[in-house]
């Protein structure tokens, strides 16, 4: 493995964090207007805006990491698909509910475990960005933990859907515990935890969920990857595009 | 929203009731439509907390809420109205009264 400076991992390593809580975002407020009933659509709602909150704050401080100028609207408006470094699975598209709900679970449940981990931070920034963070993703795990539960132990529909949805979407998850040169680096530092002690935490938690949905815990097979260092699906410069175009119609103007 | 009317149709509506400091009463704020009683606490923290407003929340599935006829307004509350003497401030306070 390269060994990077310990200013550019923690630069890329922000993106990351900041990236990931983005494109969820976007996804979810995307989708505003859409839910089964306005009680849901308002709770997605409030999601959507707790992780672009958080994604302003993560790449506001990777902006000055970097010390080049660059604000949290020049990382999230003004870099083409390929400058994202989001895992993939927060871009795959809630093709129904049952989607949409899998992929945040899955999601909401490693993003809980690290940021417990980055509280613990060396990084003070760090640990009080993660602090509030965990206390708005410890209620998003719950809810889509929830809603995985109602699903699989629903009707025939309702887990037919989850279990089609899961088995689509397992197969990103391996990429949540992959580890390259800048997660060595952040876990040498102690600035966050090491990528593979996720694992087994989130597996249990998603065992037991799962156990209550009536839903096996899938075979891990061959797993995406590619996300973390720019490399995206299709859709990905579509929503890409959705959430850039207002801003660069109108590039320095104020709101 | 007629797939949606048709959800909210089959989930109950719930009171809700939010405490919103220490020491406060619970307050009714709104209702809203759940499927159980766990959906009903997450739907009013997503509904009606999402301004700072509570430290609690109470729901209460609406039909069982026992409510007073509005046919019976005038029996039940009318002859509280002329006895202005229950009001505190019906009565002076003697001069030389301590520790009111």
């Amino acid at each position: 493995m390269n060994v990077l400076a310990p200013q550019a991992a923690l630069v890329s390593y922000l993106v990351r964090l900041g990236d990931n809580a983005l494109i969820l975002g976007q996804q979810l407020a995307a989708v505003t207007g859409r839910a089964p009933i306005v009680e849901e659509d308002l709770a997605n709602a409030n999601v959507a805006l707790d992780l672009i909150g958080q994604a302003r704050l993560w790449l506001a401080l990777a902006g000055e990491v970097e010390g080049a100028g660059r604000t949290a609207d020049d990382f999230a408006y003004f870099r083409d698909p390929a400058g994202f470094r989001n895992v993939l699975l927060v871009e795959r598209s809630g093709v129904d509910f049952a989607h949409a709900t899998v992929r945040d679970f899955l999601f909401d449940t490693w993003h809980f475990g690290l940021l417990r981990g980055l509280e613990r931070s060396s990084d003070a920034r760090i640990a009080a960005i993660a602090a509030k963070a965990a206390r708005e993703v410890e209620y998003h795990a719950r809810r889509s933990g929830d809603w995985v539960v109602r699903l699989g132990d629903g009707t025939a529909e309702s887990n037919a859907r989850v279990r089609a949805a899961l088995d689509a979407l397992w197969p990103y998850t391996g990429e949540l515990f992959e580890a390259d040169e800048v997660d060595a680096e952040v876990a040498r530092a102690g600035i966050g935890p090491a990528p593979e002690t996720l694992r087994e935490p989130w597996r249990r938690h998603v065992a037991a969920i799962f156990a209550d949905a009536t839903l096996d815990v899938p075979a891990d097979g061959w797993m995406q990857s590619g996300g973390r260092s720019g490399r995206h699906g299709e859709s990905f410069s579509y929503l890409i595009a959705e959430m850039q175009s207002v801003r660069r119609s109108v590039p320095g103007e104020r709101w | 929203m007629s797939e949606a009317n048709a959800a909210a149709g089959r989930w109950p509506l719930w009171e809700v009731f939010v405490r919103s400091g220490s020491g406060l009463a619970h307050k009714h704020v709104g209702s809203l439509h759940a499927a159980d009683a766990a959906m009903a606490l997450q739907h009013a923290r997503d509904v009606y907390t999402r301004r700072n407003e509570g430290t609690s929340i109470w729901v209460v599935e609406s039909r069982n809420v026992v409510a007073s006829e509005p046919a019976d307004r005038e029996m039940l509350f009318e002859p509280a109205e002329s006895k202005t003497f229950r009001q505190p401030t019906y009565f002076t306070v003697p001069e030389g009264v301590k520790h009111l």
